[in-house]
């Protein structure tokens, strides 16, 4: 890591989580030896197949879920519970179908700030409101509203209460592509406009190399892994209609896709014959200057040979 | 047909009435017959005439159904008819003979749809009248009822909702409460009364501990199956905003649950409003189920059935603020 590298904002170190196998007897281990960092202002996704323990990983980070051993530190501190600092938006929405989409806002504003009047709750409510561009339907019930909206509502719950990390399980994982798109697109313009240090599940690699400045790899579970985490090597700035046109961009995915198609399965073998170090997970930087052809694989071998470069 | 569904139901509905009506009057209806005439054979006859009596009384008398005995007695009398009936009738001179007018009609004491519509009329034209203590109008026996019903099952929501609370959200309180509401459950509401009365005394109490305990169990089980039930996932948001357990209980988990305990709520009115009219036979003085027997017993059949149709109305209106009730906390996922 850089030494002049903004602060950290989560430090995950060791994380590890069993759980009981259904006979009683023994354990499982979800996932273990889990360190990575997510810096201010920055946004990393974590990807992996069903079943590597993305959603609970994210349930320690967001409080819900404790760790069977291993940290979370966040903003200099160790978590302990649930925090206003720490916004989550749910996979399936997870709005209150009985209250309105203002309401639903408002439930979460009154609770970061208990002391308002309902004038200053409707303001801030009006303010997140009008940025997912769901002006007009504040007194929509969610069934009213259509799958894209309805997370739209739940991202603005998020950001109404002004968290210091945004943490986010596959929130566009139910919704069609289109509606996808264009949910990504709003995102990327709030978070930079924001400079929202964001924490992000999923397993949609275009989303992604769109959103993420780093990406950290999980190996499939039982006993999942960080095998690595991928740099974007893309500029700032990309959009959802201009991105491909990077010449970097098909290394960053076939790198992506390798890995979820072939290195997630067999990854155990490479930990265990490498000089895998679980402290420091290999930092990999896919780009069309380093693989000369500039598409369309990155061979393993030259992976390795990028982290024989680090260990040496 | 371009009539609307509803119209056409309607007009089914009222076609049945009609029907059912109809149906109802040609069972009670009996017709004023006369007396069935005596049949004489010709020995009988001959033996009249020999006594002196003319055809035209034999006629006269058979036709009224008086048997052969008794017209030999007319005829021994030897008196002519304008005489008999200037001393007021066979009867007064000591013949015994049926007389049809004042005998009813076998079968006419179940009342015609006349009837009833008189009873019906009577009752709601004037339903707050006090003649006597088992004489009051309708309008107050039901009043009665109502108390009671309205007594127990309140004290039954207030007991059951919170309780169903703690059991809904407690794994600990639930296994250690289950098996007594397995057990009193399925205790039919009569069979507490006489533990009421001999523990509470007070019959007035009585029932409404009876109403009460039929209440209880409909209230507890959905309260606590719908608090138990709440979406996992609208638990995480509130825990994720450190939302405190009583805002979370009321803004949360009492909004989820509030369909699954409404269906409760009228679940219960349901079976409140079948046991008191029970109680109330049994313990009597007062009520709409104290009217039904109480007409029962004086045969008062269409008193009775208006009494009837009154607890099925109102039956039915209870339900009906219940599922407006339902309806103001139902929401759609």
């Amino acid at each position: 890591m850089d030494e002049t590298a903004p602060k950290k904002m989560i430090q995950v170190e060791g994380l590890e989580r069993r759980f009981p196998t259904p006979d009683g007897k023994g354990q499982t281990q979800v996932f273990g030896e889990v360190n990575f960092t997510v810096a201010e202002g920055e946004f990393v996704c974590l990807i992996g197949h069903s079943g590597c323990g993305k959603t609970t990983l994210l349930n320690i980070l967001a409080g819900l879920d404790v760790p069977t051993s291993g940290h979370v530190i966040v903003d200099g501190k160790e978590i302990d519970g649930t925090s206003l600092d720490r916004a989550v938006v749910f996979q399936g929405h997870a709005l209150m179908p009985w209250m309105s989409a203002m309401t639903n806002i408002a439930f979460a504003v009154e609770s970061r700030w208990p002391g308002w009047n309902a004038a200053q709750v409707r303001e801030q409510c009006q303010k997140y409101i009008d940025m997912v561009h769901l002006t007009g339907s504040e007194d929509k019930k969610p069934a009213q509203l259509s799958g894209g909206m309805k997370q739209r509502v739940g991202i603005a719950r998020a950001f109404s209460i002004e968290p210091k990390i945004l943490l986010m399980d596959e929130p566009f994982s139910a919704l069609d592509a289109l509606t996808r798109g264009s949910l990504q697109d709003e995102l990327v313009t709030i978070c930079q406009a924001t400079n929202q240090t964001s924490f992000m599940i999923t397993h949609d690699i275009d989303e992604a190399i769109l959103l993420a400045d780093r990406i950290v790899l999980m190996t499939n579970g039982p006993e999942a892994r960080v095998c690595e985490i991928v740099e974007n090597t893309l500029p700032k700035g990309r959009t959802r209609s201009d991105m491909h046109t990077h010449a970097n961009y098909y290394p960053m995915r076939n790198h992506l896709i390798e890995f979820l198609v072939n290195r997630s399965k067999t990854f155990a073998e490479e930990i265990a014959a490498d000089t895998f170090d679980p402290l420091n997970p290999p930092v990999v930087r896919p780009s069309a200057a380093v693989s000369e052809v500039g598409a369309p694989s990155v061979s393993t071998s030259e992976l390795s040979a990028t982290k024989e470069k680090r260990a040496s | 047909m371009t009539l609307t569904l509803n119209a056409r139901s309607a007009v089914l509905s009222i076609a049945l009435f009609i029907v059912g009506l109809f149906a109802w009057h040609a069972m009670t209806y009996q017709p004023v017959t006369g007396p069935v005439a005596t049949v004489l054979s010709s020995d009988e006859l001959g033996e009249l005439t020999s006594l002196g009596m003319s055809d035209d009384d034999i006629t006269h008398y058979a036709s009224f159904g008086i048997a052969f005995e008794q017209l030999k007695q007319i005829a021994g009398l030897g008196l002519s008819r304008d005489l008999i009936e200037a001393a007021g009738g066979i009867q007064a001179l000591g013949i015994s003979a049926v007389n049809e007018a004042t005998e009813p009609a076998p079968g006419s004491l179940f009342p015609t749809p006349m009837q009833i519509g008189t009873a019906l009329w009577d009752a709601v034209s004037d339903p707050f009248y006090v003649a006597g203590t088992n004489d009051k109008g309708l309008g107050i026996q039901m009043g009665y009822s109502l108390a009671r019903v309205t007594i127990g099952y309140l004290l039954a929501a207030l007991v059951a909702i919170p309780l169903g609370f703690a059991i809904g959200m407690s794994p600990l309180v639930y296994k250690a409460l289950d098996p007594y509401i397995q057990v009193l459950k399925p205790i039919s509401p009569l069979a507490w009364m006489p533990i009421a009365l001999f523990t509470i005394g007070d019959s007035e109490i009585s029932s409404i501990f009876v109403i009460f305990i039929c209440s209880l169990w409909p209230m507890l089980i959905n309260t606590a199956f719908g608090v138990a039930n709440v979406r996992k996932e609208w638990l995480n948001v509130a825990k994720t905003l450190e939302v405190g357990s009583l805002r979370t209980a009321l803004r949360v988990i009492l909004p989820a649950a509030a369909p699954t305990i409404l269906t409760g709520m009228r679940i219960s009115i349901g079976i409140a409003w079948l046991v008191i009219v029970a109680a109330e036979m049994l313990v009597g003085g007062t009520g709409i189920g104290y009217v039904v027997w109480n007409e029962w017993n004086g045969l008062r059949l269409d008193r009775m059935i208006v009494a009837i149709l009154f607890i099925g109305v109102v039956g039915m209106l209870l339900d009906l603020a219940l599922a407006r009730a339902a309806k103001l906390v139902a929401y759609t996922e």
